[in-house]
């Protein structure tokens, strides 16, 4: 019962559900094996290829537990990854650790200043969070196309190719940095008070401001990191496929970072959060599109089953059906009770 | 009997929100300059008709900077190739009035118009007749937007994650039909896509501009005229109150979503007369033009205010953008988005000073 009621229950008996699909229909799913010093296998693939949705995913937790939500880091992603990529191209030797360094530290920069842009939005003049990140995501793909000027920025660098498919200590470097940044979101917000103050926030802002927390740089402080995972995500994808399209870098990532929030039992109506979930959640998100791969579905139809996961976590997560589960339970163990006294 | 409604309609606002009564503005100019003075800021500083009218001055406004700066702007066939252009997403954008009225939202038209080409042309291809085609697609989405409605209403889950996973639906639904695309040569089809309704000199529209004005005609009389146009607005001032005056508040909220559904279906129907084709990528995008346009138009995101025919105008102030963007040619198409962007957060903000200035 116990087990049951733990928040974190129902997103690991889908993830070890779905590896157990994998399992059965591709018996060798689990086998890891070391190449030239590196981890090879489908578990570290389904790490590697979900780490930008991680990255993202752990931004979007905060925000959301701020009660807030950010449509824009598609958006920022595409900003963040024409910006390395432009630069990269304009300088002299795009193999250059250097230049590679200028470019990442611009970009990061950049999104930074989105990230301001959108809490000023949000936390200063009081705009919806949904509506407010809404004009970043209508613009940012404008602002990106502009960078780029309208092209796809092929690019050949071997220290920014590094970023996405090289590897560090044998994992692959992208599952290392949403790993660090990860446990770095965790460590600060759970060793500190900062993580009580946003979920004060969430729970209502103007009584924690009341409070003394400062409710209004801790909105933009959220912003700006969620800006900054998004940033890094960018150039994590830029560079796995070494090109910046504006169009299509980091399309539909937001949706996959908030479902990832929301599978891990984060609630959307902000005050609390679990970064662990989030974990959970965009991972149970990369092994389904994997296992959809392995069963041997057309991997187009993906869509659909994130659509059927979306709906069958709001479903049990909703008020109304813990109040049936809870009323369910109340009864059966009240008539349990009655045949112990009728015994 | 109307002036009943009106009594609760404004007491439904009331109780949203105390400060806001006012009568219903008809500020007729008592007297004098200072009176018309006066009369016209409280038009303007009026959050029911404050956005609208400023929507309507940026698109004169739009206008004569388009006829002063490029020949050809003044020709009144530009105004009529707006509404062939737009036809779609003014259908779209009146679905989404009636959802952000009640302060909901629905992300998910742009994907359900695209799965309503994507059914109209396989089922096209395979031989169907248009007679049933058509009725039988805004069965469809009418009904995907009534199962969002009940998720909605019934599971108390956020307008915006219950559309969301619709428009995941709709879209994965349409790389299932089919990921390339399919064109439509149905004579039927084909004719009504090519034929143009002359109106004298050298003018003309389509039927889809047709289609689009009675849509936007029934709309209005809707939201002006009956009960249930009134309980949309009620919900938008406050749902609670609307369930305390007896107002069918669950009905409604999840008729807003039918509507969305119905209209996006409609939507996409008039797309594949402008496209004469299905592709599962279309559209991607298009929820946000139709919110930027809702916005623009002057509908409060947080419902209870706005017009339809405010959101006509959006529509048109987007289409415009687009066309001053065409024929300036130097400006290249991606700056349409950002004019959209910079347009909806003048808006938005605009909307956040009416509103505070009266709380």
């Amino acid at each position: 019962m116990n087990l049951l009621a733990n928040r974190l229950f129902w997103p690991i008996a889908m993830l070890v559900a779905l590896l157990l699909v994998n399992l059965i229909a591709f018996p060798g799913f689990f086998a890891l094996q070391v190449r030239d010093g590196h981890l090879f296998g489908s578990l570290i693939d389904i790490l590697r290829n979900g780490s930008p949705t991680m990255i993202i995913a752990v931004g979007m937790t905060l925000v959301i537990a701020t009660r807030g939500i950010d449509l824009s880091v598609g958006a920022v992603c595409a900003i963040s990854g024409a910006v390395a990529c432009s630069i990269i191209l304009g300088a002299p030797d795009p193999d250059n650790v250097g230049t590679v360094v200028v470019a990442v530290v611009v970009a990061v920069l950049v999104s930074l200043v989105l990230g301001v842009w959108n809490g000023f939005l949000i936390a200063v003049l009081g705009i919806q969070p949904i509506i407010g990140t809404l004009i970043l995501m209508t613009a940012g793909r404008g602002v990106a196309m502009l960078i780029t000027e309208g092209q796809i920025l092929t690019i050949r660098s071997d220290p920014f190719k590094w970023l996405g498919s090289g590897f560090f200590l044998g994992l692959p470097v992208s599952v290392v940095i949403a790993a660090v940044i990860l446990v770095l979101a965790a460590v600060i917000t759970r060793r500190t008070a900062l993580g009580l103050f946003i979920e004060s926030v969430g729970i209502n802002p103007e009584a924690s401001r009341l409070a003394g927390v400062r409710s209004k740089s801790l909105l933009i402080g959220v912003y700006v990191f969620t800006a900054f995972c998004a940033a890094i995500a960018g150039l994590i994808m830029t560079s796995n496929q070494t090109s910046a399209d504006a169009n299509n870098t980091g399309l539909f990532i937001e949706l996959d970072a908030i479902l990832a929030v929301v599978i891990g039992g984060t609630s959307l109506a902000g005050g609390r959060y679990s970064l662990f979930g989030t974990l959970i959640g965009a991972l149970v998100i990369q092994t389904l599109v994997t296992t959809v791969y392995t069963v041997g579905i057309s991997p187009i139809a993906t869509m659909v089953f994130k659509a059927a996961v979306v709906t069958a976590v709001c479903l049990l997560q909703s008020p109304r059906t813990s109040q049936a589960i809870a009323n369910w339970r109340r009864r059966s163990s009240r008539s349990t009770k009655q045949e112990v006294v009728a015994s | 009997m109307t002036a009943t409604r009106q009594d609760k309609q404004a007491t439904a606002r009331a109780a949203a929100k105390p400060t806001t009564v006012r009568p219903p503005a008809r500020q007729r100019p008592s007297n004098g300059a200072t009176g018309l003075l006066t009369a016209v800021r409280n038009l303007f500083t009026n959050p029911k008709y404050g956005p609208v009218l400023v929507t309507a001055i940026l698109l004169v406004l739009m206008f004569v900077i388009g006829a002063s700066r490029y020949r050809g702007f003044t020709n009144p066939q530009i105004v009529f190739n707006l509404f062939i252009d737009n036809a779609y997403l003014i259908v779209l954008a009146v679905g989404m009035t009636f959802v952000i009225l009640t302060g909901g939202i629905d992300l998910s038209v742009g994907a359900v118009l695209a799965m309503s080409t994507m059914i109209t042309a396989k089922l096209l291809e395979a031989g169907w007749s248009p007679g049933v085609i058509i009725p039988l697609i805004l069965v469809i989405t009418s009904t995907l937007g009534l199962l969002v409605g009940l998720m909605i209403h019934l599971f108390k889950i956020q307008p915006f994650i219950a559309t969301l996973a619709a428009m995941f639906l709709a879209r994965g639904l349409c790389y299932v039909i089919s990921n390339t695309t399919i064109t439509i040569t149905d004579p039927f089809f084909v004719d009504l896509a090519n034929t143009r309704i002359p109106l004298g000199g050298r003018l003309s529209i389509t039927w889809s501009v047709v289609v689009a004005v009675i849509v936007v005609i029934a709309a209005v009389l809707v939201l002006q005229f009956t009960r249930l146009g009134r309980t949309v607005y009620a919900i938008g001032g406050s749902e609670q109150s609307g369930n305390l005056m007896g107002l069918p508040v669950a009905r409604t909220k999840v008729l807003v979503y039918v509507i969305s559904g119905f209209c996006s279906g409609l939507a996409g129907i008039l797309f594949t007369f402008y496209t004469l084709s299905g592709y599962a990528l279309t559209a991607i995008g298009t929820e946000l033009d139709a919110i930027a346009a809702v916005v623009i138009g002057g509908t409060l995101l947080t419902g209870g205010y706005g017009y339809v025919l405010g959101s006509v105008l959006g529509v048109l102030v987007l289409g415009t953008i687009q066309t001053l963007i065409t024929f300036d040619g130097n400006l290249t198409s991606w700056w349409t988005r950002i004019f959209i962007g910079a347009l909806l957060l003048v808006f938005i903000i605009l909307q956040k000073v009416l509103t505070s200035r009266r709380t």
